[in-house]
């Protein structure tokens, strides 16, 4: 049993991986967090790929998709729960 | 596709027809709705609703339209504060259709928004915005399919360089046409509960009429973020090119005021003096000294924060402010802020009023609040030439501009150090998650950036001018009351004496005293009224004397802190009113530095007392 990978994990040399979903604590601003973050693009089935990480290594610079990229602190990509491909 | 009928209802037809703009952040909306309205648009204040957008009305065939430009979301049914703002107007005025602004360039998740707005059952009209970028892209969009999957009519456009908008905007005047109800909706966030838009719905749509691009390619904005975003030199290069604008503000934005100070002298001089000629001799002295400085000390500002957003302006549209917050979060977390609270402290040294107006590209209210809270603390251009005087009278030659230094460096720690504590109380928490999009680098138009700066000087001066004209009516009644009084009989000389025991802890005596107080008005007229209090010409060389014999160093640098710290000027309290629209809040601002200004000017006297002494 492996643990669930996150966007958090997901390093530079990992490539692209794929989003399995976006969790919420199920508080309303959690789940105001989860919309956030799908109407960034990062929903179900859509590919991320972190292009780089800040001189702190926080936050990620993240591609979702093929056109939208995106600043994300640690914190908030481990909502996004991710299969490496 | 169903249709809830209970989301909206149909109204009885507005007289004006009322024509809504939506769409995400950065999508070009508000450039389309410039297009669509000429520029003509002003800003609208709607009763219930805390935010001014932009309105217009346009004639038709002899027929007024209203356009709105609602702000930008990223979601119908959030619950940000922009959010709740564009829900409530929904629910709350009769409008005839909806214009949806969408960057096509990223349709797979911004089709979000056109699917809610059909799935409210409402008419609407789709524009796919950032043609240019689509194309670079290589995104292939069948309109036509996606007109007829959504049941709406879908136009290209580039709202930048102007392709497509003609047809566009003769669309909005055919759909127009067809429309014969006002429309209203009710509970949205609860509608949607239930109707919820899914994953599915827009791969659904996707599906139909769009192609993306692969996700691996290197766009130009990769290579150029590979260099400016490096882990080793992104940081330097950010560095200087703050620095850039810094100086260009200073040498470029700072002498600009001096012709318009000029302008509004020889006005007084040639044209105002002698029109008062006929009314008595104080009453034309207080229209002069008192509403006609207060609007002179106003323009005198247009210049310079007008050239800030000059600057502001092609930068955010460049995309590189959103780089800059990338770069600079790690630091600014520890203090409850993200990356883009550092660029507005940064342009704050600059002037505060700006970078207060500039804290609107903040979506978490809390965290803006934070934000406007400490900008009052970056030592500002104005309040500059208050220390360089001062520093040259205590501290001559190279050791004054070490001791300058050093207020910069206490202006930005003391903003730091206090945006902490505000953090920790918990009040000024952040509820919004750091998640921004880094756009690709673009081109600003000199279109885009003029009609931009237009529109912020436009408020800034609508906002402003009344509180400037109370203000130099109150500082004009102070020092000039009861009649015949001079110097410390006036008013002003007796708060200042009655401040006293509060100021001579600081080392601070009733002359200087009176000139904080006056200096509350503007850092300009603080070294005026230090003159005048003395009765010596402001900045001559017997000023100077006289202050150098009277003044120590630990009194004259506990002086520089307290300017430092305190209130800046009236204009940016005004400013912190008008963008909060708190009078609470604004009253806790003043407060907040006037007590931080108090206590560090108290550490710094009492302690260098009993160090040296």
């Amino acid at each position: 049993m492996t643990t669930q990978l996150t966007l958090s994990d997901l390093d530079v040399s990992d490539g692209t991986a794929m989003v399995v979903d976006v969790v919420s604590d199920g508080s309303q601003i959690g789940d105001g967090f989860r919309d956030r973050l799908i109407a960034m693009g990062l929903r179900k089935g859509k590919t991320v790929k972190v292009l780089r990480k800040a001189p702190a290594g926080d936050p990620y610079q993240v591609r979702v998709g093929s056109t939208t990229e995106i600043a994300i602190r640690k914190t908030e990509a481990k909502l996004v729960l991710i299969s490496k491909s | 596709m169903i249709v809830a009928s209970s989301a909206s209802s149909v109204q009885t037809k507005n007289k004006i027809p009322r024509i809504v703009f939506i769409g995400q952040p950065n999508t070009g909306k508000s450039t389309f709705f410039n297009t669509v309205t000429k520029s003509n648009a002003g800003v609208a204040n709607w009763p219930g609703l805390t935010v001014d957008f932009m309105q217009a009305n346009l004639d038709n065939n002899g027929k007024t339209y209203e356009f709105v430009d609602l702000p930008g979301i990223y979601d119908l049914e959030g619950f940000t504060e922009d959010e709740l703002v564009v829900q409530k107007f929904l629910e709350n005025y009769n409008f005839d259709l909806i214009v949806c602004v969408i960057n096509a360039s990223q349709i797979d998740r911004q089709i979000l928004m056109p699917l809610q707005v059909q799935r409210l059952g409402l008419p609407c009209v789709l524009m796919l915005n950032m043609a240019d970028e689509v194309k670079r892209f290589g995104v292939k969009i069948n309109t036509k399919e996606l007109s007829e999957t959504l049941n709406m009519p879908v136009f290209t456009i580039s709202a930048k360089y102007g392709s497509g908008c003609v047809l566009a905007i003769q669309g909005i005047w055919d759909k127009l046409q067809t429309i014969d109800d006002s429309y209203k909706c009710s509970d949205i966030a609860n509608f949607f509960r239930s109707n919820k838009v899914t994953d599915n719905d827009m791969d659904e749509v996707c599906k139909i009429g769009v192609e993306m691009p692969s996700e691996d390619v290197t766009t130009f904005s990769n290579r150029l973020d590979s260099i400016l975003l490096n882990r080793v030199v992104g940081l330097p290069i950010f560095f200087i090119s703050m620095l850039a604008v810094f100086l260009a503000i200073w040498f470029v934005g700072m002498p600009l005021q001096d012709p318009v100070g000029n302008f509004t002298d020889w006005l007084q001089g040639a044209a105002i003096e002698p029109s008062l000629s006929f009314l008595p001799k104080g009453f034309s002295d207080f229209i002069i000294n008192g509403p006609y400085a207060g609007f002179a000390a106003l323009l005198g500002f247009v210049p310079l924060v007008a050239f800030f957003f000059v600057v502001m302006t092609a930068l955010e549209d460049s995309g590189y402010l959103s780089r800059a917050a990338y770069l600079m979060d790690a630091l600014m977390r520890a203090a409850g802020l993200d990356g883009r609270g550092f660029v507005l402290q940064l342009f704050g040294f600059g002037c505060n009023v700006p970078a207060i107006m500039g804290t609107r590209t903040i979506r978490s209210k809390t965290q803006r609040l934070l934000s406007i809270l400490i900008i009052p603390f970056a030592l500002c251009s104005a309040r500059l030439q208050v220390f360089v005087f001062f520093l040259g009278i205590i501290l001559p030659g190279i050791v004054g501009g070490f001791a300058l230094w050093l207020l910069y460096i206490i202006s930005f720690v003391v903003a730091f150090v206090l945006a902490m504590i505000f953090n920790l109380s918990g009040q000024f928490k952040s509820k919004d998650p750091f998640v921004i999009e880094l756009p690709p680098y673009r081109t600003p138009t000199f279109k885009q950036v003029a009609l931009n700066v237009w529109s912020e000087m436009t408020t800034f001066v609508r906002n402003l001018a009344i509180f400037m004209i109370i203000g130099t009516c109150i500082t004009w009644y102070l020092t000039n009351y009861p009649g015949g009084a001079e110097g410390m009989n006036t008013y002003a000389g007796r708060i200042g004496t009655f401040f006293q025991p509060l100021m001579a802890p600081l080392g601070i005596n009733p002359l200087l005293t009176v000139s904080l107080i006056i200096g509350f008005v503007a850092k300009e007229v603080q070294l005026a009224a230090v003159a005048t209090m003395y009765g010596l010409g402001e900045g001559s060389d017997a000023l100077k004397t006289t202050l150098g014999g009277v003044i120590t160093f630990r009194q004259g640098f506990s002086y520089c802190l307290f300017s430092l710290l305190y209130v800046p000027c009236l204009t940016t309290v005004a400013t912190i009113w008008g963008e909060t629209k708190s009078a609470r809040f604004t009253i806790f601002s003043v407060t907040v530095s006037m007590v931080v200004a108090w206590v560090v000017a108290f550490g710094f006297y009492q302690s260098w007392g009993l160090i040296f002494s």
